[in-house]
């Protein structure tokens, strides 16, 4: 994308219909660190790489407990991405307290849809820098949501945002199909293999990555570092057998999906990055 | 002096003016409603009275609605703050439908949104004078609950408002059980709505008993109920009072 005459201000469409500074605000979400999220039918597993700039420092918190039922990892401008975390905490606080019953995740994910839109249209405001990974339950099942700085929000079956997150995604492509009825440790390996597929040759540790679960009777929590690096450990040594193990894979997931066809199509959006 | 705004204004606790802005006491009011769980759900009762302070004076009001897939409200107290209610939880109902997603709103969110609104409105010195009883089933989960007009709520196998906590309540402990069929459970309401017929003065003997499943509400057709009034204590009941008129 290139400098142009339209890109000013977000009150000013371009001659071919476009808001520019809605689709920088996107660019900037590509240039956060790797967030990725996958779910089955009753558990959702958040995962992101946690890079530190220096030895010295910490490293910024990218996922947030929303809710005992609803989690969010992001990428971008991540002091948008807190200020969006409280205003998820609080809707979903507000709406427990009147009805005394958690909010779904889908009507959580319309609001915050709502209220990105909302800085697309005015002159005095811009749109959140930051990309969110909603993980949540509610009535149906377990759903996994992506919120664009643009305002709109696409339901998932596994996606990744972020720097280098074409990796992960294409590792997602090949094995999403069996994710709905994967098991909650299947889900958290696939997760960490997919995070490990954006360090692009750089060794997987849990002191660079954070995952966190959520699941039909397992709360929201994020993983503890002792735990992921167990995990870690074990599909470590058994990386070497990831080739002969993908036939067996290769010939229950063509089972799978002959039967999976049809419904997790309707879990699946379009990759608009 | 200001003009009293058409919508309460901010100072309105003292004053005279501010008192036609808020409720002092009800005028037309329903009395008990009684409600318990059964096996499939709740069956609820109430009589179809509305009495003018000690006028029974109207002798056909519904004080049960269904609300939303499933719930059931049952109110007592002053009728008009009753059709308040309704108006509220039709357009909390409607908001819930719009969305149009799988979720909707279930007995313990109506029953919880109500005294959230109850809570509040006796905060402010205003409040709408009804005990209500809501009653539902969702997803296999039966819930009974009860919320007046001060903000107390709670939920319970059987509840009951007004004279039905004194006279009904005490029948329901001794001869409520889990798991009651529907014939013994009408049988047990009828029990219940025959003591406050003979004994409630604002009660009268046209009642409706209501049912709500999985499968939805059903509100029976007004009924009344079978009364004795030969016993013989009752027979000139004057005879050998002492007194000088």
């Amino acid at each position: 994308m290139f400098r142009n005459q339209y890109d000013t201000d977000v009150t000013t469409w371009s001659p071919a219909g476009r808001l520019f500074q809605v689709e920088y605000a996107m660019e900037a979400v590509k240039q956060g660190s790797a967030a990725i999220g996958l779910r089955s039918k009753t558990h959702v597993v958040l995962g992101c790489v946690n890079k530190a700039n220096s030895e010295l420092s910490s490293h910024q918190k990218k996922i947030f407990k929303v809710d005992d039922h609803i989690g969010v990892a992001i990428a971008g401008l991540t002091a948008d991405g807190r200020v969006l975390s409280r205003y998820m905490r609080n809707e979903c606080i507000n709406y427990s307290f009147t009805y005394e019953s958690p909010l779904p995740v889908g009507r959580l994910v319309v609001q915050l849809a709502d209220k990105a839109q909302v800085c697309t249209q005015r002159s005095w405001k811009r749109p959140y820098g930051v990309g969110l990974l909603v993980a949540g339950l509610d009535e149906s099942g377990a759903h996994l949501y992506y919120n664009c700085p643009s305002g709109n929000y696409f339901e998932y079956q596994a996606f990744a945002i972020g720097s280098r997150s074409q990796a992960a995604k294409t590792y997602l492509e090949r094995r999403f199909e069996n994710f709905m009825d994967s098991t909650r440790d299947d889900l958290v390996k696939d997760a960490l293999m997919a995070i490990r597929e954006t360090l692009q040759g750089e060794t997987l540790k849990s002191s660079i990555c954070t995952v966190a679960v959520i699941g039909v009777g397992e709360p929201f929590h994020i993983l503890d570092h002792g735990t992921v690096q167990q995990m870690i450990d074990a599909f470590e040594i058994a990386g070497e057998q990831e080739g002969p193990a993908a036939e067996p894979d290769a010939a229950a997931r063509q089972e799978a999906a002959a039967e999976q066809g049809g419904s997790t199509d309707e879990g699946v959006a379009p990759m608009d990055i | 002096m200001n003009f009293i705004a058409s919508k309460q204004p901010e100072n309105r606790l003292l004053g005279p003016e501010s008192d036609t802005q808020r409720t002092l006491y009800p005028y037309v009011t329903g009395t008990s409603v009684v409600a318990l769980k059964y096996k499939d759900g709740i069956l609820m009762a109430a009589d179809m009275g509305g009495s003018y302070g000690s006028t029974l004076r109207y002798k056909s009001v519904e004080r049960m609605k269904p609300i939303g897939k499933h719930s059931l409200l049952g109110a007592s107290g002053e009728i008009s703050d009753f059709q308040e209610i309704l108006r509220y939880l039709d357009e909390l109902i409607l908001y819930d439908n719009m969305w149009d997603d799988g979720n909707s709103l279930g007995p313990k969110e109506v029953h919880n949104y109500l005294t959230r609104v109850m809570y509040n409105r006796r905060n402010k010195f205003n409040p709408l004078w009804n005990s209500l009883v809501l009653g539902g089933v969702k997803n296999g989960q039966t819930y009974l609950g009860m919320v007046n007009m001060i903000g107390v709520n709670f939920e319970d196998n059987h509840v009951a408002t007004g004279f039905g906590n004194h006279l009904a309540r005490p029948i329901l402990r001794q001869e409520w059980h889990e798991n009651l069929s529907f014939e013994d459970g009408v049988k047990l309401l009828e029990k219940c709505m025959r003591v406050l017929l003979y004994r409630d003065r604002s009660a009268v003997n046209k009642l409706q008993i209501a049912k709500i499943t999985e499968e939805g509400v059903t509100i029976s057709q007004p009924y009344s109920l079978k009364t004795y009034w030969e016993f013989s204590a009752f027979e000139n009941p004057a005879q050998g009072a002492i007194g000088s008129w």
